[in-house]
């Protein structure tokens, strides 16, 4: 038979196979997923993803950008937790020209991802939700709050940096901008009250008691830990496998070993062990959030000058390194070689959400359409991160 | 009818065909406004006071746009299925008891006419995605038959034990049986199984399942537009406001209630199920398919068989 684009040959089948293109269009690939399917009835006897639609060329468009425009650039790959992107590459760039980095900056870097976690999974919960419900079903009504919640943290972002999504405040050696003041840490605490409380009231309850719920995730999409080892997935993805990794006690950045959390893990690797990491992180997140209210030290926010100066850095010549955080997503990381300039030679960047997509194949084959759909969903892939 | 003047009882059907419409059009403005008060949002409230014009509005944009028939696929049947769904619905109005008096048609097999009317609507939902010829519409077909042959037996099973009661096919005669008590509270089962039966019946969420748009795009009626899409998007309404008046009339007594009987008992029996519809939908996820078909045959049906059993025993000896 004749290709079908993307490389790949569809072989003939015994039986009755049928070939099914899903997406780049598909109203629920969060994003600009492309899946070919050969179903048999409506069971999925292979699937191929096709991904690319959205590829930037950032990796190579850095070369062209010295060391204070890239962080900006980078905001835009994993747009649900922009500040996730910028805060690997410059702690790398802060590894390699070693940085001293400000006491104060550690924290509101620390309590800035945490926000972005915040909202990061409420849209994951939320989206998550409408690959259940549908479009036009009861999803929505989950969407609807999970997203009322998310328009409070951006809102405190904005007073924060003066912009919804791409903040862009982390810079080499501190943050741009310091904490508005004590009516924004009010309000950041009555949100993280709120976050608790919608967890507790809202999300637990309805997961025990909706039938419907548990009959479409509980042991579907299963994903073993060694599965989940070999294809080197990360974050909530590899902790619903029961595997206790997370870049943020593997490898503290920030004030992450300043600040009591729990690694959130849970045993059952199916969607709905994925769903319960990422509602009982919002607990934790809350957690450190409140911590570093309480905690944070005086001092200045950089150790460098502020934006409104940006002063050319430059890093030492053939330097190699690699930083990594834990975004919401899993683990992110930045691996950058400079050549003595302005600009980097090279930059590669590690993205969670290409990891967490690569291993859909294995948990669809024997599922039908719509746990496919829900499964792709508890992957919580970003399309943006994942083509780059 | 018999009896009545030909004049009078014209008047009657083109009444009682107005009313049903004209719910079956304001149930679509009643789902967006419950499904916005579920949500804490305001929903369309623009158009006319309260947004009560915004069903017309509708109808008219969806009346004024282009059709778009996509070339592959069977133009005969294409053309007709939006049809079949709207007579099968509009049909079954005319067996609803409303009141005492203010029924159109009370032949003595009501029932089985009715669930013969009542069974077009799969029948349009399977021919719709065939017609289409994409591969999106005929899984939403594939499935629509699943449900097909999953909803319907514990459904004919439900009214065998309401018609056990009863103890007549007339519709009249089952509402009249419920005179002192309504099936709902006497054949407990039956109603649940009847209610579950139901929403697959309408193709509501959680059974949406030939339609599934976070799955199927749009299901059977992906390659639809215009006013042929406008006729299943009605006639998917009429067939909650017709289902509700159903459950009412099988289960709830019909005009019998508390106080003066009358239709307006009709009327609010039947309002608060539409509204009953719409909660489920906008709480509930989808369920799958053959989740749906798993418990349709493992547990409604034998329990409706039981339940038959227990009735006509109970009828024998009680």
């Amino acid at each position: 038979m004749a290709g079908i684009g993307a490389g790949f040959e569809v072989e003939h089948q015994e039986g009755d196979v049928l070939i099914l293109n899903m997406g780049p269009q598909h109203p629920s690939t969060h994003g600009v997923l492309r899946l070919i399917l050969k179903i048999s009835g409506e069971k999925i006897v292979d699937c191929q993803p096709d991904i690319g639609f959205l590829h930037r060329g950032v990796e190579k468009l850095t070369e062209s950008l010295n060391y204070v425009q890239i962080p900006p650039i980078l905001e835009r790959n994993d747009y649900l937790s922009p500040m996730s992107n910028a805060l690997a590459f410059v702690l790398a760039l802060e590894k390699a020209g070693e940085v001293e980095v400000a006491e104060r900056a550690k924290w509101i870097r620390t309590l800035f991802a945490e926000l972005s976690r915040i909202g990061s999974h409420m849209v994951a919960i939320g989206t998550y939700s409408l690959d259940l419900g549908g479009a036009l079903g009861g999803g929505t009504s989950m969407f609807m709050q999970t997203f009322e919640i998310r328009e409070k943290v951006l809102a405190l972002m904005e007073e924060f940096t003066g912009t919804r999504f791409h903040v862009n405040l982390v810079q080499v050696g501190g943050v741009r901008y310091d904490i508005p003041g004590a009516e924004w840490v009010k309000k950041t605490r009555k949100l993280a009250d709120e976050v608790d409380r919608w967890v507790f009231d809202n999300l637990l309850p309805m997961m025990e008691a909706s039938p419907v719920f548990r009959a479409r995730t509980k042991g579907v999409g299963y994903l073993s830990p060694e599965m989940a080892k070999l294809y080197g997935v990360s974050g909530p993805v590899i902790r619903g496998s029961g595997i206790a990794y997370d870049v943020r006690k593997a490898e503290p950045y920030d004030a992450y070993d300043k600040v009591e959390f729990d690694v959130v893990v849970e045993e059952g690797g199916d969607n709905y062990s994925r769903w319960m990491v990422r509602g009982r992180e919002l607990l934790e997140s809350t957690k450190i959030i409140r911590q570093v209210l309480d905690g944070i030290p005086t001092g200045p926010i950089a150790s460098r000058p502020p934006v409104k100066a940006p002063v050319a850095f430059k890093l030492p010549k053939d330097k190699e390194v690699y930083a990594r955080v834990e975004s919401p997503r899993g683990e992110m990381g930045a691996f950058v070689v400079s050549d003595g300039t302005t600009k980097p030679y090279r930059v590669k960047l590690r993205s969670p959400s290409f990891s967490n997509l690569s291993v859909l194949p294995h948990l669809v084959r024997g599922l039908t359409i719509p746990d496919l759909i829900a499964t792709l969903g508890s992957l919580d892939p970003v399309f943006g991160d994942v083509d780059r | 009818m018999s009896g009545q003047p030909l004049l009078i009882f014209a008047a009657k059907a083109v009444g009682i065909l107005a009313v049903v419409l004209t719910a079956a059009t304001y149930a679509t403005w009643a789902e967006r406004r419950v499904a916005a008060w579920i949500q804490d949002r305001i929903g369309p409230n623009k158009t006319g006071p309260f947004g009560l014009l915004q069903p017309i509005a509708d109808v008219l944009k969806l009346f004024f746009k282009e059709e778009i028939v996509p070339s592959p696929v069977d133009p005969l049947l294409h053309f007709i299925t939006p049809g079949i769904i709207m007579t099968g619905v509009i049909a079954a109005t005319a067996l609803i008891p409303f009141a005492e008096n203010l029924t159109l048609a009370d032949p003595p097999v009501g029932v089985l006419l009715l669930l013969g009317i009542s069974a077009l609507s799969g029948y349009s939902v399977i021919l719709a995605g065939m017609a289409s010829r994409t591969k999106y519409s005929l899984l939403g077909s594939l499935r629509a038959a699943a449900q097909v042959v999953s909803y319907e037996i514990p459904m004919a099973l439900a009214i065998a034990s309401v018609v056990l009661m009863a103890g007549s096919l007339s519709l009249v005669d089952i509402v009249k049986a419920q005179s002192h008590l309504p099936f709902a509270i006497t054949q407990p089962i039956a109603f649940i199984i009847y209610l579950i039966a139901v929403f697959a019946e309408t193709n509501r969420a959680p059974f949406d399942l030939p339609e599934a748009e976070s799955e199927l795009v749009g299901g059977y009626h992906t390659e639809y537009s215009s006013m042929r899409f406008a006729w299943f998007f009605a006639g998917e309404y009429a067939h909650v406001v017709i289902a509700s008046a159903l459950i009412t009339t099988f289960f709830l007594g019909g005009w019998y209630g508390p106080g003066p009987d009358g239709v307006w008992w009709f009327a609010i029996k039947t309002l608060f199920f539409v509204y009953f519809f719409l909660w489920v939908r906008w709480t509930y996820p989808r369920t799958r398919y053959d989740q749906l078909m798993k418990f349709a045959w493992k547990v409604l049906i034998p329990l409706g068989l039981l339940n038959i059993l227990i009735t006509a025993l109970i009828k024998i000896w009680g």
